[in-house]
């Protein structure tokens, strides 16, 4: 039993991995699409790059296909990260790294990263002569890369594993001495859950099933959220802001309360007692209802983690865009507003770490509650 | 006057688009706020009642406010949907 809930924890690891490198990339070119903005509209600002708050936030909450660090002048700095897809094209299965499109400015294998129109940021086929030219006949490769997020999800992964593997060797060398360190930080987490997550929500006798996929995934979600407030290098990627990462965390729960019905579960969707028979026969009104209910708990789960962690870092974003909008009209102006901005964004980033654990709290309370619903006995 | 009119809604569709996300996120802050105002308020009253009580009222008001906030950032998301897509 509890072998199945680690498989599972494990696969869902595996599930995350493969759904996110399915998802949006959006490269980042700032300082080239900028100098490119600036050669079109010839002789209004020659010197100052014109700052577009709406690319700027979707560049930091997207996905992307190498890690961009910082831009010194005309100059990114950005980490490249490994690409891997299957052209259908060429037929064949193509790994390289992404800093061989040199930010965009190049082709190579007859591929490069679309910039403009529906394919914003996915890598795309080019046409035979080799040069930049889209193949708008050619259907678009699978791309299977190891994006931003996916690398941060690798990151948080090592991070945990380097956690409670290092906890648990000091349970296993002394389990009755007192805790320190590192300990004293995660036990009353896991108590926590333990004591007031597990137990009030899915019952004494069947909670510890349960136990390995709750931990796993509040924690997940909890570095997640805390990994992407960090701006420096091996954080500040918007992983839970990803839809796809939290349609496979929703998508988990889903399985695990699906697999774990039991009879009476069932007969409560398609036969809830207490109801009259004209709203089950012969148009099964309530059971449509019921099974509606159980698609829409765990797609509010996705909406909901999605939803908090984007409006958490685009609000962070818009109060740094404000400074940069301000300094376009006056240098003076800017530097007075990034007072303000930087205080705000300081307040707003408190809030944003309360809202990293809620928001972990809320998903694997949640999960909890719809578990103890499926495994219910007859009261 | 009739061409100008169908001109005019052309043209004034797009901006009639922008200004219903933004009426709509309004529309979602006021609503996130009542909510969440309401729950604030009982939970106050209830500590006030039993201030022995405060921590199970405490986390139970919480998860309330975190659902409440779900539901508001789903219209934000249309909002949002409406905006850039």
């Amino acid at each position: 039993m509890i072998a199945k809930t680690k498989i599972i924890s494990f696969f869902t690891m595996i599930f995350i991995i493969t759904f996110t490198l399915f998802s949006k990339g959006e490269e980042v070119i700032i300082a080239d699409s900028l100098q490119n903005n600036n050669a079109e509209n010839a002789p209004s600002s020659e010197e100052s790059k014109k700052f577009e708050p709406g690319k700027f936030i979707f560049e930091h909450i997207g996905d992307s296909h190498s890690w961009h660090i910082l831009s010194i002048g005309e100059h990114d700095i950005a980490i490249p990260l490994p690409i891997i897809v299957y052209s259908q094209k060429q037929k064949s299965l193509l790994v390289f790294m992404s800093s061989n499109f040199h930010h965009g400015k190049t082709s190579y294998k007859g591929l490069k990263i679309e910039k403009e129109g529906e394919n914003k940021g996915k890598i795309v086929e080019v046409t035979e002569d080799g040069g930049l030219t889209t193949d708008i006949t050619a259907s678009k490769p699978i791309d299977l890369s190891l994006t931003k997020d996916v690398f941060e999800i690798l990151i948080c992964i090592g991070l945990m594993l380097w956690v409670f593997i290092s906890i648990a060797r000091k349970y296993a060398k002394n389990p009755l001495s007192a805790p320190k360190g590192l300990q004293s930080w995660i036990e009353p987490l896991i108590l926590f859950i333990r004591d007031d997550i597990a137990r009030p929500a899915i019952g004494e006798k069947k909670y510890n099933k349960y136990i390995p996929f709750l931990l796993t995934s509040f924690f997940f979600i909890f570095f997640n959220n805390l990994l992407g407030l960090v701006p420096l290098f091996p954080g500040g990627a918007n992983v839970t802001g990803n839809i796809s990462v939290t349609l496979v965390l929703a998508i988990n729960t889903f399985i695990i309360t699906t697999f774990s019905g039991n009879k009476n579960y069932w007969k409560h969707i398609f036969n809830a007692p207490g109801v009259p028979w004209w709203l089950k026969f012969p148009i099964p009104l309530m059971p449509v209802i019921e099974i509606i209910g159980v698609i829409t708990k765990p797609f509010v789960l996705m909406v909901r983690l999605f939803a908090n962690i984007s409006a958490g870092h685009i609000i962070a974003l818009g109060f740094f865009s404000l400074i940069f909008i301000f300094g376009n009209m006056s240098i003076y102006a800017g530097y007075s507003i990034s007072v303000l901005s930087v205080t705000f964004t300081v307040f707003m980033t408190m809030l944003e770490l309360l809202v990293a654990f809620i928001q972990a709290y809320v998903f694997t309370l949640l999960s909890a509650l719809y578990f103890g619903m499926a495994t219910e006995e007859h009261h | 006057m009739l061409t100008l009119t169908i001109i005019l809604q052309a043209v004034a569709s797009a901006a009639l688009a922008k200004m219903g996300a933004g009426i709509g996120a309004g529309i979602a802050a006021v609503a996130a706020g009542v909510g969440i105002g309401k729950i604030g308020g009982s939970a106050m009253d209830a500590i006030a009642r039993q201030p022995e009580a405060v921590g199970d009222i405490r986390s139970n008001m919480i998860v309330a406010a975190a659902l409440i906030e779900g539901v508001a950032f789903f219209a934000i998301v249309v909002c949002l949907l409406i905006l850039f897509i």
